[in-house]
């Protein structure tokens, strides 16, 4: 079976310049590879590391060593190094992040903030928006709140928008940051039974989820993050 | 936004190589290079006199530099350098493939004319002639900057600063360019109006698949609008790279400073 993520050895320091220029190790060593079809979740505490990992695999962190190749149209590619086109070529086209929050662009209604990510990719706004609005359907987002920019939902609703944001597309990889913190019960269901479709579509996943139940019920392997812990 | 056959399209609209510009003993801008590809939207930040708005100018071949080359891909296909243009061929560049966006609308517009005017002028200056056809279009673009077209034979001077400034837009987007460069398009602008007029410009931009090279000291704004940025302190390009990847783990002493100075939301 051929990696969709294959990470050897990747680190991360940040250099705090403003605090007197202090070294504040986040995770080294970083070595894990995810398949197509499978759902990979990252363990560990607080502060372990486990969101500066999936961002470095969206390339949101920049590595300082290390390799995180990226299977995208059939090739590999070295996200650690790539350039800036070519990192935004491969989160057009091969890797969907659902960060924890909504980063909510004023005056755009709900379901155009869903359906973006396909219009981006040329389908055309109804068919789009079709697809946006089951997706919304199925997390129990009113059908009245449509046309609402989300800004002014609550944080579940917002959440639930994120999510179906970032499941929409048909992209191959899916980077996973607590998307049911702040669900209730038939929600994280949703979530659970959408986790599921995607394996079965042949995706990739990194996930973080602290909820013991969701995460047995989505995990196919677990990687803990402690062993990539730099030490301070 | 872009689509993929541009992505595929690997070949750079405008390219800036080691430019250079002094005023006398004053190194405003040195050394500084990069590609801008079709649809690719670029944000120079950097604090006031840091030489961004020299760069720009030099990049929109309003000055000249002390060193370096600026080479552009014109409709043809073919890649000129902006020093051998003849002053008619660079008139005519700005008149139709460029826009710029002034910080200042009145230094875009003509105040004293009616806004059916301002954004018609761009299209009679590249041939259209049929009054009907020209008044049509600008109250479409009107529209589409949302600008009520009843307001069309009054002169931007009646306008307000927002509404000023999206006539300001309109009157650059009508020819279709495909490059707008942008100084400081939100600045002076109170901050209702300044996020509307960023949340109709980042529609516009994706719907057209403009290349846009836009000066601006608010992070924010490069935030929403650009992929790339280019951060510069004392004429020289200090960090380059994703928007989301400079804002969310800058390197540098500065871009750390100026991140770390953005107020919560």
């Amino acid at each position: 079976m051929t990696a969709m993520i294959d990470i050897t050895d990747a680190g991360k320091t940040f250099t705090m310049h403003l605090q007197g220029g202090i070294e504040l190790p986040v995770v080294r060593g970083v070595t894990f590879h995810v398949n197509a079809s499978e759902c990979v979740v990252l363990s560990g505490p607080s502060g372990a590391g486990k969101s500066s990992i999936l961002k470095m695999i969206f390339g949101n962190y920049r590595c300082d060593n290390g390799r995180i190749g990226i299977r995208h149209r059939g090739a590999v590619v070295d996200l650690a190094t790539a350039e800036p086109r070519q990192v935004l070529n491969i989160r057009r086209s091969t890797i969907g992040y659902v960060s924890q929050f909504l980063r909510a662009v004023p005056r755009v209604a709900t379901i155009d903030v869903v359906a973006e990510p396909l219009i981006v990719n040329g389908m055309a706004r109804a068919d789009a928006q079709a697809r946006a609005g089951e997706l919304l359907h199925r997390l129990n987002i009113p059908e009245r709140l449509w046309q609402l920019p989300p800004a002014t939902f609550s944080g579940g609703e917002q959440q639930r928008v994120n999510i179906a944001r970032g499941f929409i597309s048909d992209l191959p990889i899916l980077l996973l940051d607590e998307p049911t913190a702040s669900l209730d019960a038939a929600n994280r269901a949703v979530v659970v039974e959408l986790v599921a479709e995607k394996k079965r579509q042949g995706v990739a996943m990194v996930a973080i989820v602290h909820d013991d139940e969701i995460r047995h019920l989505i995990a196919d392997r677990i990687v803990d993050v402690t062993s990539f812990a730099a030490a301070a | 936004m872009v689509d993929q056959a541009t992505l595929d399209n690997d070949e750079p609209l405008l390219v800036a190589k080691s430019l250079s510009k002094s005023f006398g003993r004053i190194a405003a801008c040195r050394d500084v290079s990069f590609s801008l590809y079709p649809g690719e939207v670029l944000a120079i930040v950097g604090e006031s006199g840091s030489g961004k708005s020299t760069l720009l100018q030099m990049l929109s071949g309003q000055l000249t530099p002390s060193a370096g080359h600026v080479s552009y891909r014109m409709r043809d296909g073919v890649t000129r350098d902006l020093a051998t243009l003849g002053e008619a061929e660079r008139r005519f560049l700005f008149r139709t493939d460029w826009g710029f966006v002034h910080q200042d609308p009145a230094q875009g517009l003509r105040m004293a004319v009616s806004a059916g005017a301002n954004v018609g002028e761009r299209l009679m200056a590249v041939g259209w002639n049929h009054y009907g056809r020209i008044r049509d279009t600008a109250s479409d673009w009107l529209t589409r900057v949302e600008i009520d077209t009843a307001r069309i034979d009054d002169a931007p001077r009646t306008y307000s600063g927002g509404m000023r400034q999206r006539l300001q837009i309109a009157r650059n987007l009508v020819t279709e360019p495909r490059l707008v460069f942008m100084d400081e398009p939100t600045g002076g602008l109170d901050v209702s109006v300044q996020a509307r007029l960023l949340d109709l410009l980042r529609s516009l931009v994706a719907e057209l698949n403009l290349a846009v090279i836009i000066v601006t000291h608010d992070l924010a704004v490069a935030r929403l609008l650009s992929h790339r940025v280019m951060v510069m302190k004392g004429g020289r390009v200090i960090e380059t790279g994703l928007t989301d990847q400079v804002l969310d783990d800058p390197r540098e002493p500065y871009t750390q400073l100026l991140v770390s100075s953005i107020l919560p939301p």
